[in-house]
């Protein structure tokens, strides 16, 4: 069964993620499809028995999800490389300004000393690369205790709530 | 300066654990080359042609006595007993043993030092004026917003990945030190007609492969809301600049591809987000930070020293220096000296142990433990009393740092180049040299005048050639080491890039081709002009017909 990291905790992935979607074909259960499949077909929220979730490339504008957002149960942001730094701000988006309170994954090329900044920006599931221990990557979300500036996980940057 | 508290204490220190434990899985082969990469050079440990090089973080160029005593005690230790200053006012060691790295920087921590983001493509340190805080010239302090810039962009959780490295300078003062048209960002403090504090904002400049002087975008912003406005242009950049081709995706490429208005306008869209909210500078903190940056304890002095003027008039060596290596204080009674790293022989830049202790020395006795690093690669003492300065002359003699050249053709900007750095495509190093060999004599340096020589080893352009009035290119032409030639550039208020003179040329000749070229601005020159003046106004043929003929 595969795995993800889920607030900070390994558990089984219960959804199927599609690299295409078109209308009519059949999804499993709790899927995850393209953006722009989702939407050209977002009817699939109401007629789709299951769960369903969306998941972005880094190229990718957020912004096109807003109306959906309170009726998508994850949201995924792919990682094509490591390297390739938009999923953060893309994720920022969608938590600070778009509002979206539920799952919010990393996919891709996803890694241990990628994920206290990932956590930051408001991601709080990762679907790390396959051949990667989940359990020794956990060690990365407490790789700093303290943080200058503001994100999605701390709202205010450290000098408006410093002790001294 | 800056003083750590407990927050940027614990902040270092987790760093050097995080790295130490990145070092041992790369070593354990848990991560790979290429997932170790951006990991180390985000630590400023890149892998060069002989050995890994360091190059560790000296915040806007300010460092204490103490400080420069580590960094002369980690070259024995764990280098060959030498350090480069680089163009980025950070300091580089160019032996290190990888695995050894950690305890490097566990050593550097315990100074309140570090390598964070001192490469990569993230925010890299903030360059700012060295004269900042004394200069004559000074509106404002650049400092505060230094370290206010440093603390935001440390470990920026969004930032960590940008297309491309991220260079911010910030000037306070009416003359341009911090070359801020060629950075990415480049910010002009400024104090408008109400008194309030505010930012000139300049985006898109830069060197490399694309060399561009920056765009005003923002023409006055409040210094509250600096960090909410810089989260917004690197938001705008971090989406949508190019990642297809690492030779455009600058910022400047984007900028010039979307065209000054549109990249404005999507930075204001962005803003609207942004401005006011949390990041917003608080009255508080910029005191705060303010605070770490108030006047030493200057005493009344008369605003000329008797006993300078003596010396000046007994000593024409000490005459020679003066004019060239110290500068006018805003404080009656003291001055500003620049020690040289430009003597002949010397790899520009470079320091040894002893110098460093020397240099620390120094600073304790005359400038109340403070030194900076300036952008062109030299040590300043920025606090010295008047009084002290034939003393403190005697001193820098005995070093190696009294070489009368500050402004001057031998104070040469330089990147290490072929000798050591892997990415370059010819040596620098010896063409520095023999350059300042040509041009020994004192008397004929001091008439040419000020003239900035620039000279990188690869277009990727750490030596700043196209803003040197005269800037060198190492280049490679079938395995074979050439120099192309450019004139004119300039990196102060008058920003401007260099021209290229021609054909590029082996790099025995290059003694006569600087030789030509200076020859035909003293012919020229009329009493008053620098040699940038001469060559605006003459433009660059008549030393294309020199050179070339004379040097063919």
């Amino acid at each position: 069964m595969p795995v993800i990291i889920k607030n900070q905790t390994v558990i089984s992935d219960t959804y199927t993620f599609y690299a295409t979607y078109t209308e009519g074909d059949v999804l499993a259960k709790h899927s995850i499809i393209p953006v722009d499949d989702f939407l050209a077909n977002p009817s699939l929220l109401e007629q789709h028995p299951g769960t369903i979730g969306v998941w972005l490339d880094s190229h990718h504008e957020p912004e096109a999800l807003s109306p959906y957002l309170h009726q998508l149960a994850v949201i995924a942001v792919n990682f094509p490389s490591f390297t390739d730094g938009r999923g953060y701000s893309i994720a920022r988006i969608i938590r600070e300004r778009l509002g979206y309170q539920g799952e919010l994954r990393a996919i891709g090329e996803v890694l241990h000393d990628q994920l206290f900044y990932l956590k930051r920006c408001g991601f709080d599931a990762f679907k790390l690369q396959a051949e990667k221990d989940p359990e020794e990557a956990l060690r990365g979300f407490n790789d700093f205790s303290v943080s200058y500036q503001a994100a999605t996980d701390h709202p205010q940057p450290l000098f408006r709530h410093r002790l001294h | 300066m800056y003083k750590y508290d407990a927050y940027d204490k614990t902040i270092v220190a987790e760093r050097v654990a995080q790295f130490r434990d990145q070092t041992q899985r790369y070593l354990e082969g848990k991560l790979t080359d290429a997932e170790f990469l951006p990991l180390r050079l985000q630590n400023g440990l890149y892998v060069q042609r002989f050995a890994p090089m360091l190059r560790v973080a000296i915040p806007y160029g300010m460092v204490s006595a103490t400080q420069i005593r580590k960094l002369a005690e980690i070259s024995r230790r764990y280098d060959k007993g030498y350090v480069h200053f680089s163009t980025r006012q950070n300091v580089q060691y160019n032996w290190p043993k990888l695995e050894r790295v950690p305890d490097i920087l566990a050593e550097l921590a315990t100074d309140e030092m570090h390598a964070i983001q001192t490469s990569g493509n993230c925010i890299r340190n903030t360059t700012t004026d060295q004269f900042a805080g004394v200069a004559a010239d000074e509106l404002v302090d650049p400092r505060p917003y230094c370290e206010i810039i440093r603390q935001w962009s440390t470990f920026h959780p969004e930032f960590a990945y940008l297309p491309r490295k991220f260079k911010i300078a910030i000037n306070g003062a009416k003359q341009d030190r911090a070359a801020v048209q060629v950075h990415d960002i480049g910010l002009h403090v400024e104090q408008n007609s109400h008194g309030e504090l505010g930012f000139r904002v300049l985006v898109g400049g830069g060197l490399g492969r694309t060399p561009m002087i920056g765009t005003e975008i923002c023409s006055f912003l409040p210094e509250q809301h600096l960090l909410t406005y810089l989260e917004a242009i690197l938001r705008v950049y971090n989406r949508y600049g190019r990642r297809d081709n690492k030779y455009k995706a600058r910022i400047k490429i984007l900028v010039k591809a979307l065209g000054a208005e549109a990249f404005r306008a999507k930075v204001d869209a962005e803003w609207q987000h942004l401005k006011d909210g949390p990041q917003t500078l608080t009255e508080a903190e910029i005191k705060r930070i303010s605070q770490h940056f108030s006047s030493p304890d200057y005493i009344d002095l008369p605003a000329k020293s008797a006993l300078l003027q003596q010396h000046l008039q007994q000593d024409p060596n000490f005459r020679h220096w003066y004019q060239r290596n110290v500068t006018g204080h805003k404080v009656p009674g003291y001055a500003i000296v620049t020690l040289s790293l430009k003597a002949t022989a010397q790899a520009p830049g470079d320091a040894t142990d002893k110098q460093l202790e020397a240099a620390a020395d120094l600073a304790e006795q005359y400038s109340f433990g403070e030194i900076r690093v300036s952008h062109q690669q030299n040590l300043v003492l920025a606090d010295v009393q008047q009084d002290h300065l034939y003393t403190l002359w005697q001193e820098a003699l005995k070093f190696g740092f009294a070489t009368p050249n500050i402004g001057l053709l031998t104070d040469v900007i330089c990147c290490p180049g072929g000798d050591f750095c892997a990415l370059a495509n010819a040596k620098s190093l010896p063409i520095a040299e023999a350059i300042q060999r040509r041009f020994d004599d004192l008397d004929y340096l001091h008439d040419i005048g000020n003239l900035d020589l620039n000279i990188s080893g690869c277009m990727n352009a750490c030596g700043h050639h196209h803003v040197g009035h005269i800037g060198i290119l190492g280049v490679d032409k079938k395995g074979e080491e050439f120099y192309q030639v450019q004139l004119g550039g300039s990196a102060y208020n008058d920003a401007s890039l260099g021209k290229i003179l021609g054909p590029s040329f082996a790099r025995d000749v290059m003694p006569d081709v600087i030789t030509s070229i200076i020859d035909v601005y003293l012919k020229h020159r009329t009493p008053e002009e620098l040699f940038i003046d001469t060559y605006r106004r003459i433009g660059i043929q008549p030393f294309k017909d020199r050179v070339y003929a004379s040097n063919n």
